[in-house]
């Protein structure tokens, strides 16, 4: 079994269309969508969900307010400021100290060194993951809760899910849909992956990314594809990009020009080829040959 | 006054609007400095083409144990939350990169044989852009303090100036911490469902923080008009809408500003920039 994660840098360049065009051509693949920040594959699979879990990424502080002797202390030895004099009174205090959950790192100091033991120390639940079904395939997703964090530990679970799941159903394939940036959560996707897919587009901020996003992937020692979105929008650019990827040993697998059957295709909750069976499409299927020639 | 650039999906356009707000009221002789806090991919500087005349290389604290006054009691690790120092067989290890810099084996540690070292994590680097003060984060690769590096750069904010945070894309820890503590969010989409369902997202999490904000709908006449229902329906201020132009496609390929070859917009950020200032003035009933 194989893991394919398509991955972009800059975010806006058609990675989740791609992603989910591919997985209109590989039949039978798992699809893990480790895009947990701002999930899209969704839309255009229309997942039928069979399995809802709780993700929890660590745990978190609470100030008992009616054991909080104001001390301070606790607010002193936070580095993240995620403590204030902002609690609900108490029979003694006019204020008490509060945990702001969106700041809290979990990290347990304040519950160590509270001198009267006020502060308790539970597991918080920072979204949910999903087992669904969907036309082209099973599907691993997730919805992280509001302003949460821990997005890494919850593509690493997306992942593993996944994986297990190949391994039952025989699938010889799991495709990934990773996140922009080259931070936790895309290092998070990318770790010990057989194939990274990069999507950029011809512009300088795609380019300048791309040259970020590459050197990530070389960092960790896994091997490239390329893929240049919108092709035809600077066709001097793409020469440029193309030559770039060369010169680091990435392959340009695939030059796809604009079209906004994209967007037509997204509109209509279908993958680009369901949509249309014109040139896009030819493109889309060219790309796909040559990653799964790049897999075997 | 603060004003931070974001958005739930990437691409959308945030730094064009970002790089073009900040020039358009630099031109108009204010005092306007731009801080790019997309620190994983910034981009900013291909647009303002800044001279840098300071380069900071921005570290994290991480544990240094003294190896002679250890006595291999194991409390840094039993507090460590993150696996980044760990003790077995009465040695301790730690691993940098998980590092969190809370200060807890230092401060648990009853020999106190823990002390702090640097680890660089990225540098940052300020300087001029015809008029706007310039300042960006470039997080090193395989480094995971995001965070951290956009707490560095938002820390070199000027007072009295208009200062535009261009924040990274997404809904969880870096764009909290870029948008932490600003006076106005603008959150740019794009009318698609992809654009709606992250705006969605995005909307939650400035609501959460209690953040005042508006939307910019990039590339306004494609796609449906589902973003536009939405924001009706939530009584959400769409402060700008930008129609899709083959014109601004090329020159943003290129690396120049909108307001550069479609001179007119210089007038609608000015714009924007005062309704921003009336929203502030004058909060709207949600607010």
């Amino acid at each position: 079994m194989k893991e394919l994660v398509v991955i972009s840098g800059k975010g806006g360049t058609g990675k989740t269309s791609i992603t989910a065009a591919l997985a209109a051509l590989a039949h039978g693949a798992v699809l893990a969508d480790c895009d947990v920040d701002a999930a899209d594959l969704h839309i255009v699979l229309s997942p039928n969900v069979r399995q809802t879990s709780d993700f929890s990424g660590g745990r978190q502080a609470a100030i008992d307010p009616t054991q909080c002797i104001g001390c301070g202390l606790c607010a002193d030895m936070c580095r993240f400021d995620a403590i204030h004099l902002e609690g609900p009174a108490n029979e003694v205090l006019g204020k008490t100290y509060r945990v702001d959950p969106v700041a809290c790192e979990g990290c347990k100091v304040c519950v160590e060194f509270c001198p009267v033991k006020a502060i308790g120390f539970h597991e918080a639940v920072n979204g949910q993951w999903f087992v669904s079904d969907t036309r082209l395939g099973p599907m691993v997703h997730a919805k992280l809760g509001i302003a949460e964090e821990n997005s890494g530990k919850l593509v690493t679970l997306i992942r593993r899910k996944a994986k297990e799941i190949a391994e039952e159903r025989k699938s010889d394939l799991v495709l990934v849909d990773g996140s922009p940036g080259i931070g936790c959560p895309v290092i998070a996707s990318i770790t010990g992956a057989d194939l990274v897919l990069i999507v950029t587009e011809p512009t300088l901020s795609g380019r300048h990314d791309l040259a970020r996003v590459a050197d990530l992937t070389a960092n960790f020692g896994i091997r490239a594809l390329l893929c240049i979105n919108k092709a035809d929008i600077n066709p001097q650019m793409t020469a440029q990009i193309s030559e770039e990827a060369r010169r680091r040993g990435i392959t340009v697998v695939g030059e796809i020009p604009y079209d906004d059957a994209f967007t037509k295709a997204q509109i209509m909750k279908a993958t680009v080829v369901e949509y249309t069976g014109g040139e896009i499409t030819e493109r889309i299927k060219a790309l796909w040959r040559q990653v799964t020639y790049a897999l075997a | 006054m603060k004003i931070a650039i974001a958005s739930g999906k990437g691409g959308t356009g945030k730094t064009t609007i970002a790089t073009n707000l900040a020039v358009s009221l630099a031109r108009a002789g204010r005092t306007v400095q731009y801080l790019d806090c997309d620190v994983e991919e910034p981009n900013g500087h291909i647009f303002l083409k800044p001279h840098i005349d300071c380069v900071e290389e921005v570290t994290v604290d991480v544990p240094e144990v003294d190896e002679s006054k250890c006595t291999g009691c194991g409390r840094c690790g039993q507090l460590c939350q993150y696996s980044a120092i760990v003790c077995i067989q009465k040695h301790v290890l730690t691993f940098e990169q998980l590092c969190h810099s809370c200060g807890g084996c230092m401060a648990v540690c009853p020999e106190l044989a823990i002390t702090t070292k640097q680890r660089r994590i990225g540098i940052a680097e300020y300087g001029d852009a015809a008029g706007v003060a310039f300042g960006h984060g470039k997080l090193d690769i395989g480094a995971i303090q995001t965070p951290s590096l956009i707490r560095s750069v938002k820390h070199h904010a000027i007072d009295d100036a208009v200062v535009i945070l261009d924040a990274p894309p997404g809904t969880s820890c870096p764009v909290i911490e870029a948008v932490k503590g600003v006076d106005f969010v603008l959150l740019v989409t794009e009318p698609t469902p992809f654009g709606l369902n992250d705006l969605e997202l995005a909307v939650g999490m400035i609501r959460a923080l209690g953040l005042p904000f508006s939307v910019i709908i990039n590339r306004c006449d494609m796609g449906d008009d589902g973003v536009v229902q939405y924001c009706r329906r939530e009584g959400i201020d769409i402060a700008m809408e930008i129609p899709n132009s083959r014109k601004i496609a090329e020159a943003y390929s290129r690396g120049r500003m909108m307001v550069d070859v479609m001179s007119e917009y210089t007038g609608q950020f000015r714009g924007l920039h005062q309704r921003i200032g009336r929203r502030i003035a004058a909060p709207m009933r949600e607010e």
